[in-house]
C-alpha cells in the first residue's frame, strides 16, 4: 500500500528530499487562482505529483479515487466535513485518514488555521515528512491573502479617486469653482466633520443625486 | 472579567439564542461585547474552539463530548454550560423514496416504526432487483442527525453501515443532493428541510422529535480551562443566552426574531417564523403539520444542560462503533454537560426534574433509557437487530 520510497519522477529536486517526490498531494480549493499558485509552489519545491480538485460535489469518490498521501484544503471549504468522515468508516476508507496535528504540534495547527488551510495526512505517512508541504502551504496562502488584501485596497483606491474626481465636477459646476479649490473644500469640510474625503465626496454625490 | 467575546456558529435556527443575545441587546445588558464569527464547517467551528480563536461557540451537543473524548481528532476537554436548543431537525426524503416507502409501508408512514420497516422492506427489494443503494445526507459524524437516521433505520431492520450508505455533506449542499439525486433523504436542522419541501423536491417525512421527543440539538461549548479562567464572563454570557432564549420563543417577538434571524442565517423570515412556531409545511402540495416539540428554545428547561443526553450520545458512538465502552469514557461524557454551572448563573436550581418523557429523552422505539446500563441498552438492541451484529468494528 505505501508506494515506494526511493522511487522519483524525472524532476530531480535538490531541497525536498527524493523520496517526497512520490508523495500523491490533492489540493481542495474552490478558488482556482489560490489552488494554482500552491500547485506551483510544490512543484516548485519537488513534488511532481499534485492534482487539484475544483469542483466538490461527490468530494468523497473523488478522492478515493485520486487515492492521495495528502490532502489540502481550505478552511472556507463547506466540504471540509465530508473529509472528517473518512476519520470513521472503515467500510468506505481504503486507507486511514488523520487530520495533520498532533497534541505537541499546536503552534503548526494555528498557522495553519490562521492561513485558511487545513492537511490531512492518508495511511501511515510519518508526519515529519508533510512538514514541509505544510510549511509550503501556509506560507503559499498567506501570500494569496496579502495579494488579495492589496487588490482590494487598490480597487478601494481608485473607486476613491473616482468618486472624489465626480464630486469636485459638481462643485465646480454649482459653485463656480476651479479643480483646486473644489478638491480644497473637499478637504476642509472632512477636516472639519473628521471624515474621509472619499465619504465627504460621496454625500456630495448623493446630495447631487437628490436636487436632479 | 473577559468582556470582550469571539463566538463561532453555523447558520442555522437553533443558533437563535447566540444571535439574538446579539441582536436584541441580552449581551450587551450583561456587560458582554460579541463578535459573532459564521463558519462554514462544523470542523471549523471546533478547530477554532480548540486553538481558542473562539471564546464559545454554537455546537452539535456529541461534538465536544468526542473532543473530551479525543475520538476523531485532537483531544481538548470542551464543556457545554447551556444548551442552545432541543430537537430541531427532520427527515426529508425525495418524493421517489417516499412513493416507494408508500408502496412498501405496512399502516402509515408518518409512524416511525412503520416508516423504518417499509425502508427495509424498500432495501431488500432493491437489493433483488440490482438497484443502487440508497444514500442518506446527514452533516457530521458525530451529529444527532446521524445518530436520529440510524436509529430510525435500525429500528426498521435496516444496518446503517451495510445496506444504505451514510454521507456527510455541509447543510447548505442538502437541498441540491437531494435535488440532483446524489442523495435520496437527509436528516438536517432548519431551515433546510423547509426549504427542500418549498423547492418542490422534498417531503418531511419525520420530525426529530418523532424519534427522540426531547434530544439535546445544539449547545454552547467552551474550553473547559477557559470556563474556570474566566468564571464571571461565563455566567454572564449564560444569563444572556437564557434571556435572549426565553424572547424568542415568546410569540409577541416572533417578528423581530424572525427579521434579525433570518438576516444572520440567510432564510427568508416567514420560513424563520414556520420552525419557531413549528408549523411545518411538510409535502410539496402545502400539507401542514405542527409540534409543540419540534423546537424547544426555553420551555420545558430546555436550556438546562441534561447529562442524560450526554449518556445517550455516547451510548450511540459505542453503538455505532466510533468508541468503546468504557466507564471511564461513560464518565468523561457525562461530565461535559454541566447543569451545575448552568444553575449558578442563573441562581437557582430547577425547583422539579424534567418528568415528561419519563427517562427524559422519549425514544420512539425501545425500552426507557437507564444511563448507569448502557451495556444493557445496547444489548437490547443487538437482540432486536436482524441476524447480523450491529456493533461494528472501531476503526
Amino acid at each position: 500500500m505505501r508506494k515506494g520510497s526511493d522511487s522519483s519522477g524525472p524532476g530531480a529536486q535538490p531541497q525536498g528530499g527524493s523520496r517526497d517526490s512520490s508523495l500523491k498531494i490533492a489540493i481542495v480549493d474552490e478558488s482556482p487562482i489560490r489552488a494554482a499558485i500552491l500547485e506551483d509552489g510544490l512543484r516548485e519545491a519537488g513534488f511532481t505529483q499534485v492534482e487539484r480538485i475544483a469542483e466538490t460535489r461527490n468530494l468523497l469518490t473523488r478522492i478515493y479515487a485520486l487515492d492521495p498521501d495528502v490532502i489540502l484544503i481550505d478552511l472556507e471549504n463547506p466540504s471540509r466535513d465530508e473529509l472528517e468522515q473518512m476519520f470513521q468508516m472503515s467500510r468506505i476508507v481504503k486507507r486511514p485518514i488523520a487530520m495533520f496535528v498532533d497534541q505537541s504540534d499546536t503552534a503548526s495547527i494555528q498557522a495553519s488555521v490562521d492561513a485558511g488551510v487545513s492537511a490531512y495526512i492518508v495511511g501511515n505517512l510519518q508526519k515529519d515528512r508533510i512538514k514541509t508541504i505544510l510549511d509550503l502551504c501556509i506560507s503559499r496562502f498567506n501570500a494569496f491573502s496579502r495579494l488579495q488584501s492589496e487588490l482590494e485596497e487598490a480597487k478601494d483606491a481608485l473607486q476613491e479617486r473616482k468618486i472624489i474626481d465626480r464630486a469636485k465636477g459638481v462643485l465646480m459646476k454649482a459653485k463656480g469653482l476651479n479643480e483646486e479649490q473644489a478638491y480644497t473644500l473637499l478637504r476642509k469640510t472632512a477636516m472639519n466633520e473628521n471624515k474621509k474625503i472619499a465619504e465627504i465626496a460621496q454625500s456630495v454625490m448623493t446630495a447631487a443625486e437628490l436636487f436632479k | 472579567m473577559k468582556r470582550n467575546l469571539r463566538i463561532g456558529y453555523i447558520p442555522l435556527i437553533d443558533a437563535t439564542p447566540v444571535l439574538a443575545a446579539v441582536d436584541h441587546g441580552f449581551a450587551e445588558a450583561e456587560g458582554l461585547s460579541i463578535e459573532l464569527v459564521r463558519e462554514v464547517s462544523w470542523s471549523n467551528v471546533r478547530d477554532k474552539l480548540n486553538l481558542g480563536l473562539f471564546d464559545a461557540s454554537h455546537m452539535l451537543a456529541p461534538l465536544p463530548i468526542a473532543s473530551s473524548l479525543g475520538i476523531g481528532h485532537v483531544k481538548v476537554p470542551l464543556i457545554a454550560p447551556f444548551t442552545l436548543a432541543l430537537n430541531g431537525n427532520s427527515i426529508t426524503v425525495s418524493p421517489a423514496l417516499y412513493n416507494e416507502l408508500i408502496a412498501v409501508a405496512d399502516g402509515d408512514v408518518t409512524d416511525p416504526l412503520v416508516s423504518a420497516r417499509a425502508l427495509h422492506r424498500a432495501v431488500a427489494d432493491r437489493r433483488a432487483r440490482g438497484a443502487p443503494m440508497l444514500n442518506f445526507g446527514m452533516t457530521f459524524p458525530f451529529s444527532n442527525h446521524n445518530y436520529q437516521l440510524r436509529f430510525w433505520m435500525a429500528a426498521g431492520g435496516v444496518d446503517p453501515d451495510e445496506d444504505v450508505r451514510l454521507v456527510v455533506l455541509p447543510p447548505p449542499y442538502m437541498v441540491e443532493s437531494l435535488t440532483s439525486g446524489h442523495v435520496d433523504c437527509f436528516c438536517v436542522g432548519a431551515p433546510w428541510n423547509s426549504v427542500a419541501v418549498d423547492n418542490g423536491v422534498g417531503h418531511i417525512l419525520h420530525f426529530g422529535c418523532d424519534i427522540q421527543r426531547r434530544m439535546s440539538e445544539k449547545v454552547l461549548a467552551v474550553r473547559e480551562n477557559w470556563a474556570s479562567d474566566n468564571p464571571e464572563t461565563l455566567s454572564a454570557l449564560i444569563r444572556a443566552l437564557a434571556k435572549a432564549a426565553a424572547f424568542a420563543e415568546n410569540p409577541a417577538n416572533l417578528d423581530a426574531v424572525c427579521d434579525t434571524i433570518g438576516m444572520r442565517i440567510g432564510a427568508s423570515p416567514e420560513v424563520v417564523s414556520r420552525t419557531l412556531k413549528g408549523v411545518l409545511k411538510v409535502t410539496t402540495d402545502g400539507l401542514t403539520r405542527s409540534s409543540d416539540d419540534y423546537i424547544l428554545l426555553d420551555r420545558h428547561q430546555a436550556n438546562r444542560p441534561d447529562k442524560v443526553h450526554a449518556a445517550w450520545v455516547y451510548a450511540d458512538m459505542v453503538r455505532w462503533g466510533q468508541s468503546p465502552l468504557s466507564l471511564e469514557s461513560l464518565r468523561i461524557a457525562e461530565n461535559v454537560f454541566r447543569p451545575d454551572l448552568y444553575d449558578l448563573a442563573m441562581g437557582r436550581a430547577p425547583a422539579q426534574a424534567v418528568s415528561d418523557p419519563a427517562d427524559r429523552i422519549g425514544a420512539f422505539y425501545g425500552p426507557e433509557f437507564v444511563a448507569s446500563d448502557i451495556a444493557g441498552h445496547l444489548e437490547s438492541w443487538r437482540l432486536r437487530g436482524p441476524n447480523r451484529p450491529q456493533l461494528s468494528v472501531v476503526r
